[in-house]
């Protein structure tokens, strides 16, 4: 279980987080919605350590992550996976080198196994004979599909997903969250993503959490979350999905 | 009261902000030092990358850095020639070539070129990765950034600075040659015994104990400044053009220390 306690966070004047709680449950998919800016992408920084909050707290199962340094940090690291919003593909190494990075890195599999692996990785997320090409050279979808494959490919306990979707053609959109989910399924990780794609995260999510202001204002299961009262996820889904949401009861 | 305000309040606050920001960045760039040479000691070493970045600052600064040498060569003889003549003491041009490049303009100006075509790079690479969260993703994936790409760089640059410069003496050596003898007609054997006989080994020694330190200040300064981009393209720009002045300065620096030590 993932247990963040009164996290804040500023960038000089700009206060960014204001207190956030949040628990997400073990080998389930949470998905965290809000408006542009608000901290989404920090806020999943914080979890894998990348940020150290100005104050509260961060619990892994267990551990208190925002004090851990060095080796600590590193070994409650290796549990987790992170796909970035901009993909951060490493750009002086082509597509496969990439995908094989963690498992060279981490010795998860022989390196005669590693074609393989990566090659059916890069076959489940449709990037078939890409793998000899260089970051430069892919669409901004493509890059997303192979920060993914670079993610999965780990087999981690923990998987943070920021906007795995955006920039893909709804076709592809559907092709991604099939196999987030089917992957989740097999693999039982517990899985935090950052997503817009707004009602498709409804049937994928397990969880739904909204951060607006600074905090998290709602947070209940997939199937619960279009009928919040709450007013700011009122005008949020309206906004989001044109009105196609389900309307709350009268 | 105005005039008052600026000498007595201003002016020492400014100065003391800024000096304490010289102290801090100070700082941060010997524990960043610090941390790659730790990082030097240990598993995993990486050779093949050390060798790939043997290949991005030796290979693609050798051009370069044997055109400044044939002119630098070149321009020393031929003033050289002409103050030795009024002496009568043409037959010193090779040592008085041969010193100043193997002592001061080899190490020097070899490892300025160094800077201008792979130390900018290093800042820009660096740098460009950590505003594109490359270096983050490295950090996820349990990947010490410092050893990954600091540590191979400067262990390359280490190796390879003495290398170009050396080539960078006898380039020069042989420009000289070429403009005191073949152009401006001194002779030929008295330019080559004068080089043998003026030249000693801690000459040498000295000029390689220089080109080490300039291989540590230009990859040290230039990795820092990479590392720590400010988040923006501006940032990078920015970093770029300071890496290379602060390296420039910082070898011309040392290179007075140096040599006083060496003298
Ligand atoms: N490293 C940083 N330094 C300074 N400010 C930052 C940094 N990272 C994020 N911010 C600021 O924090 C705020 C939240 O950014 P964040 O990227 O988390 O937004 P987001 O919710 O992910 O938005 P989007 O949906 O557009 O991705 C922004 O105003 C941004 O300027
Ligand atoms: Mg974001």
């Amino acid at each position: 279980m993932i247990t963040l306690k009164g996290v804040e966070k500023s960038f000089g004047k700009q206060v960014v987080l204001r207190g956030v709680n949040l628990t997400i449950p073990t080998g389930q998919l949470t998905t965290i919605i809000g408006p542009s800016g608000e901290g989404k992408s920090v806020l999943l920084k914080h979890i894998i350590g990348l940020m150290k909050p100005d104050r509260g707290e961060i619990w892994v199962d267990g551990v208190e992550l925002s004090r851990l340094t060095g080796k600590a940090l590193n070994e409650v690291r290796k549990r987790f996976a992170m796909l970035f919003q901009s993909a951060a593909l490493f750009d002086s190494m082509t597509v496969f080198d990439n995908v094989a990075f963690p498992l060279r890195e981490k010795r998860l599999v022989p390196e005669r196994e590693v074609p393989r692996v990566v090659n059916d990785m890069l076959e489940r997320v449709g990037l078939t004979g890409m793998g000899h090409k260089f970051p430069a050279e892919l669409s901004g979808g493509m890059k997303k599909r192979v920060g993914l494959a670079r993610a999965l490919v780990m087999g981690p306990e923990i998987i943070l997903f920021d906007e795995p979707t955006t920039g893909l053609d709804p076709l592809m959109a559907k092709t991604i969250h099939d196999l987030i989910r089917a992957m989740h399924k097999v693999f039982g990780f517990t899985a935090v993503m950052v997503s817009h794609d707004i009602p498709a995260i409804f049937s994928i999510s397990d969880w739904v959490a909204m951060l607006k202001h600074g905090q998290i204002i709602a947070m209940a299961p997939s199937h619960e979350f279009p009928r919040l009262s709450h007013p700011d996820v009122r005008e949020f889904l309206s906004v989001m999905d044109g009105g196609m949401s389900v309307p709350v009861d009268a | 009261m105005q005039p008052f305000k600026t000498v007595v309040i201003a002016l020492p606050g400014k100065t003391g902000r800024v000096s304490l920001w010289v102290i801090q960045e100070m700082g941060r760039m010997f524990l960043f030092l610090l941390q790659v040479g730790l990082w030097a000691l240990r598993p995993p070493f990486r050779p093949r990358e050390i060798l790939k970045q043997l290949h991005v600052i030796g290979f693609k600064t050798t051009f370069v850095v044997v055109l400044t040498a044939i002119f630098t060569g070149m321009v020393l003889a031929l003033q050289g020639y002409y103050s030795l003549r009024k002496f009568g003491a043409e037959a010193l041009l090779g040592s008085a070539v041969a010193l100043s490049m193997i002592r001061e303009l080899g190490p020097v100006l070899a490892s300025l070129m160094v800077t201008a075509r792979s130390g900018s790079a290093m800042t820009a690479e660096i740098g460009l990765m950590r505003i594109t969260e490359q270096i983050d993703a490295l950090e996820t994936m349990a990947v010490n950034p410092v050893q990954y790409l600091i540590t191979p760089k400067m262990l390359a640059a280490i190796l390879v600075v003495p290398l170009l410069v050396s080539m960078f003496d006898v380039v020069g050596i042989w420009g000289g040659y070429v403009v005191g003898v073949q152009l401006l007609g001194a002779s030929a054997g008295s330019f080559w015994s004068s080089v043998e006989s003026a030249v000693e080994w801690r000459d040498v020694y000295g000029g390689l104990l220089k080109a080490v330190s300039f291989g540590v200040i230009v990859s040290w300064v230039c990795c820092y400044k990479g590392f720590y981009t400010q988040m923006s393209a501006e940032g990078l720009g920015k970093a770029t053009t300071e890496a290379v002045v602060l390296t420039s300065v910082l070898i011309l620096v040392w290179d007075y220390f140096l040599t006083s030590v060496l003298l």
